[in-house]
């Protein structure tokens, strides 16, 4: 018995080896994802931030093409790191369009000045309730919304520029 | 030149490392003790080319030598030249060096000072430190190697991570690793005891030094980066169960065990295996917590660039490394001879109960570290295990412990006997009651947690000087001295712990210019706001100006900084320290209708839990001195305090 009590140790740590390697090879998922992931968009429309440019409505959403959804904030410092990439998913010929959240109009404006302006359509949430319909729960992130306005992907934080391949992939998907 | 001169002497340190485990080997199996000579100056030079190669990095900091990876990725050249120094370890390379060169050193200086060791154990125990440098050193060239070079080099440097930017980045890490890493001669002597069924008395006087001196090392590695994050984070917390601090933690529980049980073996030649077992698991808890930290395996503050090969091999050294002194342990600690016995209610009792109640707390963190990854690994759900679980289960458990702390040190060796204890301890016994009587009156809406956590402070802290009562102060040994301090030092901190958690007052608002909030005792009012900048920042500032009834006020400047490279936002809190507590204040955003976010806080006595840190560490140096004081008189018999 006590032979065996001496053993115990080693038992216990290959026991956490064995978890901690099965881990390891299963690779890093953090992600919360959004129950809302296959399940149609809900209704909205917001208004737009800048006189002249249009708002954004859910409608806007199911045109019978993948569409980006990016929720952002002129005052989020990540969404300003996250800027170029979105410039180059444009260029690439992804349509993007925004949710701006609890944000101001010149402040939308002079970001937009100032890290570039990918949207086409944006629309001004002000009281978060929108970001909160769509199961997000910080900015930034990213929505891939198939033609019929049914969320297929959802990217939580920055889209750094080794996610690209991974949107484009993901929109191709939404074809 | 220097990185290439960098790279050669971690080479040779690691091939100096391999011929210190096989000249060790060899020696054990031939029994001849004639190669304890050579092995020597090998792990002296081994330790002096680790060093070397450390140095030579900082130097390419220093230099901003751009042509470095290492370099590039982390350092900036317009960055103060503190940060460009300790910048050399505030990225995964250079404090994974950092980690080897203190493993190297440590066995450097075994092989320098030790004098006390059986000459086999002490092959053996250098033969196992060699082990495990050789392990780390192959990480190093194989997955992390510092001085890799970059062609071309680029124009300037990506930059520091800005809340690394802070004095405490020059003095934390390197504190902590010297006990975090330092703790491995423990493992190596236990190693090296098994190796030569050499369990005893002598093996544990000779030992202890080396323990004390990691542990006094990690007691302040602990103890400040609890204040840095407190000042630096600007959260207003000093403990966030954070894994990283956990993984900080948990050696030094089991190195205080560690420390208490290695007495009983000296002492009484008590707890032989049970001695062996802390002294693995200190230094197997600093390899886990290094491996979870480095694989990014779980989400912590500390995020470092993570890997998963790195975490493989990291793992593999564990496995390895744990697995073979486990291995060893039940082979050989059945055949070592139990020392002597004693009854429950004596010193020796005290200390077994001591060990006890730490080793389940040091089970309690550790699976509430880890918890996470083996639940998500049976059902996949994730969640993570923060506070509330960490002081429902460990805040009681650390609460008996304080108490038989107090009364530990009153009991004879051996054998003792309530009664007489109740005659030694009745004073401390009377103040804890009248303190709690006190408080419940003063304080009647105070959590049950800080209300013992008070009382049983003011308890300890007289039970702690007790041993004192009645002796002739200048002829007390010193080591009886540095009891008492880090018992009182325990007492100190746990007394600010409460204090903190019960009094704290916390005032978040969004104040015009003008305005005046109050927090605790203090009124404070909004007096301006103003830009700054700093050599790779710029900022806006807050002036508040603070008084308490009245009387003379104090201005405060908390600032909400940019860092230009790489560009990110961080708080700077400004902390005044006053009598009775510190006034903290944080600045955060302005909202739409031109109003500052403030977060203040009025923190009573929180500076006793650093303070008590500090008389903690104070303790153990002073125990080490005169342990080692009376370890060169010729004759070692002794009573201990």
């Amino acid at each position: 018995m006590r032979r065996l009590i001496l053993w115990l140790p080693l038992a216990v740590f290959a026991l956490f080896i064995v978890t901690v390697a099965w881990r390891l090879a299963a690779g890093k998922d953090d992600t919360v994802r959004s129950r809302l992931v296959g399940q149609p968009i809900p209704a909205f429309a917001l208004e737009p931030p800048l006189p002249g440019r249009p708002g954004l409505s859910s409608a806007d959403l199911q045109t019978g093409k993948p569409r980006l959804l990016n929720v952002f904030a002129s005052w989020c410092v990540p969404c300003k790191v996250e800027a170029p990439q979105l410039l180059e998913l444009k260029r690439r010929g992804v349509p993007i369009d925004a949710v701006a959240i609890r944000d101001r109009p010149e402040d939308v404006a002079r970001f937009l000045q100032e890290f570039g302006d990918p949207f086409e359509r944006i629309g001004m949430d002000r009281d978060t309730r929108v970001q909160m319909s769509l199961g997000s729960s910080g900015v930034p992130e990213t929505f891939v919304v198939d033609g019929k306005g049914i969320i297929r992907h959802q990217h939580i934080g920055i889209i750094n520029p080794d996610d690209v391949p991974k949107i484009i992939a993901a929109y191709e998907a939404a074809r | 030149m220097i990185a290439e001169a960098g790279l050669a002497a971690l080479w040779l340190a690691a091939a100096l490392s391999l011929l210190q485990l096989c000249a060790g080997a060899s020696a054990l199996r031939t029994g001849g003790d004639q190669l304890l000579p050579m092995i020597r100056p090998i792990a002296i030079a081994q330790g002096v080319l680790a060093a070397l190669s450390f140095f030579l990095l900082i130097q390419l900091f220093l230099a901003t030598d751009l042509s470095v990876k290492l370099v590039a990725a982390n350092s900036h050249s317009a960055k103060p030249w503190l940060y460009k120094f300790a910048g050399a370890w505030g990225n995964h390379e250079g404090s994974m060096l950092l980690w080897v060169t203190v493993l190297a050193m440590a066995g450097a200086a075994v092989a320098w000072l030790e004098r006390r060791l059986p000459e086999r154990t002490l092959i053996a125990t250098l033969a196992a430190q060699a082990a495990i440098a050789l392990g780390f050193y192959a990480f190093l060239l194989f997955a992390s190697n510092p001085f890799e070079r970059l062609n071309p080099a680029p124009a300037d440097g990506n930059g520091l991570n800005p809340l690394l930017q802070d004095p405490g980045l020059a003095f934390h890490p390197p504190t902590l690793y010297l006990g975090y890493v330092g703790i491995s001669v423990a493992f190596s002597f236990a190693v090296g005891a098994l190796v030569t069924r050499d369990v005893g008395p002598l093996f544990a006087r000779a030992m202890r030094p080396w323990v004390l001196g990691a542990w006094v090392f990690l007691t302040l590695g602990i103890t400040a980066g609890s204040y840095w994050a407190y000042y630096e984070l600007g959260w207003g917390g000093w403990w966030f169960w954070d894994p990283v601090e956990n993984a900080s933690l948990m050696p030094w529980l089991a190195a205080t065990a560690l420390l208490h049980s290695v007495t009983v073996l000296a002492t009484r030649g008590g707890l032989r295996a049970w001695t062996i077992m802390l002294a693995v698991i200190a230094f197997s808890m600093s390899m886990v917590g290094t491996f979870l930290v480095r694989s990014g395996i779980l989400t912590s503050v500390h995020s470092f660039a993570v890997d998963p090969s790195r975490g493989l091999f990291i793992l593999i050294l564990l496995g390895l490394y744990i697995g073979g002194a486990l291995t060893l342990f039940a082979l050989r600690v059945g055949t070592i001879r139990e020392g002597s016995t004693f009854e429950p209610v004596s010193r020796e009792g005290a200390l077994v109960a001591n060990n006890l109640l730490l080793s389940a707390i040091l089970g309690i963190v550790l699976i509430g570290t880890l918890y996470p990854l083996g639940l998500e690994a049976a059902t996949g759900d994730k969640l993570s295990v923060g506070e509330p679980y960490f002081n429902a289960a460990a805040g009681p458990l650390a609460l008996a412990l304080i108490a038989i702390m107090a009364a530990g040190p009153l009991l004879k060796w051996r054998r003792d006997r309530l009664k007489e204890l109740a005659r030694r301890i009745w004073l401390p016994i009377g103040l804890t009651t009248a303190a709690l009587i006190g408080l419940l009156l003063l304080a009647p809406g105070i959590g049950l947690l800080p209300l013992l956590g008070l009382t049983l402070a003011l308890g300890t802290a007289a039970a702690s000087l007790a041993p004192l009562w009645k002796r002739n102060l200048r002829r007390t040994p010193l080591f009886t001295w540095g009891m008492v301090i880090a018992h009182l030092g325990i007492a100190v901190s746990i007394a600010g712990m409460a204090s903190e958690s019960a009094f704290t007052k916390e005032t978040l608002v969004a104040a015009r210019l003008g305005e005046t909030v109050n927090v605790g005792p203090y009124a404070i009012r909004f007096d301006g706001i103003e830009p700054l900048a700093g050599p790779n920042w710029t900022a806006i500032e807050a002036r508040l100006v603070a008084s308490r009834g009245g009387g003379s006020s104090l201005t405060m400047t908390p600032q909400a900084r940019v860092f230009s490279s790489p560009q990110t936002e961080t708080s700077e809190a400004d902390i005044a320290t006053l009598p009775g507590g510190q006034l903290y204040t944080v600045l955060g955003r302005e909202d739409e209708q031109g109003r500052w976010q403030l977060r203040l806080w009025w923190k009573p006595f929180v500076t006793l839990i650093w303070l008590g840190g500090g008389m903690i560490a104070l303790g153990g140096l002073l125990s080490l001195i005169g342990r080692l004081r009376r370890g060169r008189r010729p004759k070692a018999e002794e009573v201990y305090a």
